[in-house]
């Protein structure tokens, strides 16, 4: 199965909501531009029947560089991570039993 | 303080004119619904700029209950996992170094404004 892109998003878009091919594709780029700027501004994104995006600050951390071995710091940071919602938790793992 | 996909709608709507907020409605839950479905359906979901999402498999382990320490099977079963993609990892971890470059250049008093 090819995964899912913005192309077929906004494809849906056309097709279910008759917005026009313009139209449908600035929409899903304004989707996900609005949820990336809301975390860099380090405010987290709750999307229901999805899930939640969050911010984690990292602190310093040894590093190795794997090739050569030698030490280099692993500077400080801020990751997004997701949880996903009960509601996706509970449809993935349906999958899982379909699957078997 | 988080946003919500109902704040997220109004933001969309407020940046463009040609759409009704009913309209952004229906397509901001449209995007949610498919991407949930490809999700439920054993798929991977893509976006450039953004990240992936995609299966991870919880091999099946032996739990215990909590109240009465009894064991219990459970089966494997897949979650969905997210990787932010370079765009998404960059914009966030900018904004953290130019905090911190603020709050270690500006001094305690503010001037102005």
């Amino acid at each position: 199965m090819t995964a899912l892109t913005k192309a077929d998003l906004a494809e849906r878009l056309f097709e279910e909501l008759g917005l026009n091919k313009r139209e449908a594709k600035e929409m899903v780029e304004m989707f996900f531009e609005e949820i990336r700027h809301s975390l860099e501004s380090n405010i987290p994104v709750k999307l229901s029947g999805f899930g939640n995006f969050d911010l984690r600050d990292k602190s310093e951390r040894p590093g190795r560089n794997p090739k050569t071995g030698e030490e280099i710091p692993i500077t400080a940071r801020r990751v997004v991570t997701f949880r996903p919602g009960q509601k996706l938790k509970q449809r993935v793992e349906a999958y899982a039993g379909t699957k078997q | 303080m988080a946003l919500t996909k109902s704040e997220l709608i109004e933001r969309i709507a407020a940046r463009q004119t040609q759409l009704s907020p009913r309209d952004v409605e229906l397509a901001v839950k449209t995007m949610i619904e498919e991407m949930a479905n490809a999700l439920a359906d054993g798929g991977r979901i893509e976006i450039r700029g953004f990240g992936s999402f995609s299966l991870h498999f919880r091999a099946p382990r032996v739990g215990r209950n909590p109240k009465t320490g009894a064991s219990v099977e459970l089966h494997g079963k897949y979650v969905p996992h997210f990787k932010p993609g370079k765009e998404l990892r960059e914009r966030v971890n900018l904004a953290l170094e130019e905090a911190a470059e603020a709050a270690s250049s500006e001094p305690s008093v503010r001037t102005g404004s």
